[in-house]
C-alpha cells in the first residue's frame, strides 16, 4: 500500500510534504460532501464525525509508516470503511435513506477490510465536485441567518477547524459552536434534500451562495480584525469553491465567473499589501512587481467569460473596477475616468453608501480632492456610515492633499479611534505624523 | 553503538485537533524522524493497528485488546541507534508526541552475541 516510507538519510521532509499541503482540510470537506450524500444532510455530525476519526486514522499512521503514493485514495478509502461500520450500526441505518441499503448491499466486505467494493462514485472526481456544490448550496439555506451560513461554509466545506472559524470570523468559539449547532438543527428540521435547488429557485439559491462566498472572500481579505495568517487561506478557499462552483454547468453564468475574477484581482495582491515589517500598505503605495501576474491573468479569463452575458451586473462591475487597477503599472497610471464610470453604473444597480464612498474616492481622483470631499460629505451626511472608520480616514486623507493639516489631523484622530486593526492604525498613525501635528496627538493615541 | 526500541503511547490528545493542525503535526513527526535518518539513528519503524487480540494463561483466553483506555496502547514503534540508554532518552526528546501529551518508552534492545 504505502510507496513512501520514512524518509532515506538524505531525503529532505519537505519534498515530500508538498502532496500534503492543505490535503487534510482540503479532504476534509470533500469527505464531508461525499458523506453526507451517504448520510443524509440531517446527519452532518456523523459526516463530521467520521471524516474526523479518518483523519486522526491518518495522522496515527502515516508518520510510521510514511505518507502513502495517493493520500487523498487513502484517505477516501479509510473513510468508506468508517462510514460501512457505522451504517452497519443499527441505529444509523434507521435514520438512513434507500440509497444507502444499496450501499451496504455492495460492501459485502468485512468491516476494516479495503473498501474495493465502493462505489466509484465516492472517488470520482466530477462526483466530489457536485457533492461540494450539493453541499454548498445547503449550507446557504436562505433561512439560515448569513452568519451561519458563513460558520457553516468554513466549517464544513472548507475543513477549518472550531477555533479557526471563531478566529476567522471574529467570534468566540462557544459563540460559533451555539450556532453551528443551531443551523444544523434548523437543516435537520427542514428535511432539505441532498440535491441542487429545482431551477425555478435556481438563480436566487445561486445568489445567496455567491453573496457567502463574497462574505467569506471579504472576511479573510479585511484586515479589520486581525493579521493572523488565516486571512489567506479563508480567502483562497472561498475562491476553490466559487471555481469549482463554476466549473459546473449551474455556475456557466456571468455572475460566478465575476466574483471568481473579483477574487483573483484582490488576492493578486496579498504579497504587496504588507511591507517587509507587516505594515499595511495603501493601493496608491504598494510595489507592483509584488503583484501576482498568473492571478491577474487568471482573473481576465474569469472576466472575459463573464462579459459574456447581456446585463452588467454588481459583480461584474466591482470585477470591472478592479481589473482596471490591476492593469495599472503604477498608481500615477490608473485609469480613473473609466473607474469613476464604472462607479457610476454600479451606484445605479447597488445604491449603497459604501460604494457611494468608493465612488467619490475616484471622483476625487478626477475632478480634484474638494469635488470628491464634497461626495464623501454627501455620504456622511446620511448617516449610514457613522462608526465605519474610513469614512474619516478618506475626509482626512483628502484634506491633506488640499493642504489643510487641522482638519486633516482631526479626521485622521477620529479615524485613528474607530479602527480595531493594529495595521490600519499603524498607517493613521503614519500620515498623522504627514500632519506634523507633533506631540500632542502622539500623546493621546494608543500604538 | 546500541539498538532500542521506542513505544509510542498517544493519549487522546489530537482528538478536537482541526485538519490544518493534525497536518502540522504530521510533518513535525516527518521532520522528526527525518533527523533521526539523517543522523543514522533510524533502523525502522512501523505503526500498530489499534485493534489487535490478546492472549493469556494457561488457557490461552483471548480477550479483545489489547487495552479499553486507548492512553495505554502502543501505537507504533521504532527501533533506534544511539551510544547509549541517555543518548536514546536524548534522541527521543524532539518527538511531537509530547505535545499531545503522549509518551515514548525507550528500551535497550538485547541482543545475544
Amino acid at each position: 500500500m504505502s510507496a513512501e516510507g520514512p524518509p532515506e538519510p538524505g531525503a529532505r521532509p519537505g519534498e515530500v510534504d508538498r502532496a500534503v499541503d492543505h490535503l487534510f482540510r482540503r479532504a476534509s470537506g470533500q469527505l464531508v460532501a461525499a458523506l453526507t450524500r451517504l448520510f443524509g444532510v440531517g446527519n452532518l455530525d456523523l459526516a463530521e464525525d467520521v471524516v474526523q476519526e479518518t483523519l486522526l486514522q491518518a495522522l496515527d499512521q502515516w508518520p510510521l509508516s510514511g505518507i502513502p503514493a495517493n493520500p487523498a485514495g487513502w484517505l477516501y478509502r479509510a473513510a468508506g470503511n468508517r462510514a460501512i461500520d457505522a451504517l452497519r450500526r443499527a441505529e444509523t441505518r434507521q435514520r438512513l435513506n434507500p440509497q444507502v441499503r444499496a450501499v451496504m448491499e455492495l460492501s459485502g466486505s468485512p468491516a476494516g477490510g479495503p473498501a474495493a467494493s465502493l462505489p466509484a462514485w465516492m472517488l470520482d472526481d466530477a462526483a466530489i465536485a457536485a457533492d461540494t456544490l450539493r453541499l454548498m448550496f445547503v449550507c446557504c439555506y436562505p433561512a439560515l441567518p448569513v452568519e451561519s451560513q458563513l460558520a457553516l461554509i468554513l466549517k464544513v466545506l472548507a475543513g477549518f477547524g472550531t477555533g479557526e472559524v471563531a478566529r476567522a470570523l471574529l467570534a468566540e468559539p462557544t459563540a460559533v459552536e451555539k450556532r453551528l449547532y443551531r443551523a444544523k438543527q434548523r437543516i435537520r428540521d427542514a428535511r432539505i434534500a441532498f440535491e441542487l435547488p429545482p431551477a425555478a429557485d435556481l438563480a436566487s439559491r445561486l445568489n445567496a451562495v455567491l453573496a457567502a462566498l463574497y462574505l467569506m472572500f471579504n472576511e479573510g481579505y479585511s484586515s479589520s480584525f486581525s493579521e493572523h495568517p488565516i486571512r489567506r487561506d479563508v480567502c483562497l478557499e472561498a475562491m476553490r469553491l466559487t471555481k469549482v462552483l463554476t466549473e459546473h454547468p449551474i455556475g456557466q453564468r456571468p455572475e460566478p465567473w465575476a466574483l471568481l475574477a473579483l477574487m483573483c484581482f484582490h488576492a493578486a495582491r496579498f504579497d504587496a499589501r504588507t511591507d517587509g515589517d507587516g505594515h499595511l500598505m495603501l493601493l496608491r503605495d504598494q510595489d507592483r512587481t509584488r503583484w501576482c501576474v498568473p492571478l491577474i491573468a487568471e482573473g481576465f479569463r474569469a472576466l472575459g467569460r463573464a462579459a459574456a452575458g447581456e446585463s452588467l451586473g454588481a459583480i461584474q462591475l466591482e470585477a470591472g473596477i478592479a481589473a482596471l487597477h490591476c492593469l495599472a503599472p503604477r498608481w500615477e497610471a490608473t485609469d480613473w475616468p473609466t473607474i469613476l464610470r464604472l462607479y457610476d453604473l454600479l451606484l445605479e444597480v447597488k445604491p449603497t453608501p459604501v460604494v457611494a464612498l468608493n465612488r467619490a474616492v475616484a471622483l476625487a481622483e478626477v475632478r480634484g480632492p474638494r469635488v470628491g470631499l464634497e461626495a464623501v460629505e454627501l455620504v456622511v451626511a446620511s448617516g449610514a456610515l457613522d462608526g465605519y472608520y474610513l469614512v474619516p480616514a478618506i475626509i482626512g486623507d483628502l484634506h491633506l492633499r488640499l493642504g489643510e493639516p487641522e482638519p486633516a489631523a482631526r479626521y485622521l484622530a477620529r479615524a485613528h479611534e474607530l479602527t480595531a486593526s493594529p495595521a490600519e492604525r499603524r498607517l493613521l498613525k503614519a500620515k498623522l505624523r504627514v500632519c506634523g501635528m507633533g506631540r500632542p496627538a502622539r500623546d493621546t493615541l494608543q500604538p | 553503538m546500541e539498538d532500542f526500541l521506542y513505544l509510542f503511547r498517544n493519549t487522546a490528545g489530537n482528538r478536537a485537533m482541526s485538519p490544518e493542525e493534525m497536518e502540522r503535526t504530521l510533518h513535525k513527526w516527518r521532520a522528526w524522524i527525518g533527523e533521526l535518518a539523517q543522523a543514522g539513528h533510524f533502523k525502522g519503524g512501523e505503526p500498530l493497528d489499534r485493534g489487535g487480540k490478546v492472549l493469556a494463561g494457561r488457557r490461552q483466553v483471548v480477550t479483545d485488546g489489547p487495552f479499553a483506555e486507548s492512553k495505554e496502547v502502543v501505537g507504533g514503534y521504532l527501533i533506534v541507534s544511539a551510544p547509549g540508554l541517555d543518548d536514546a532518552v536524548q534522541l527521543a526528546r524532539g518527538c511531537p508526541i509530547f505535545e499531545a501529551e503522549g509518551s515514548v518508552e525507550v528500551r535497550p534492545i538485547i541482543h545475544m552475541t
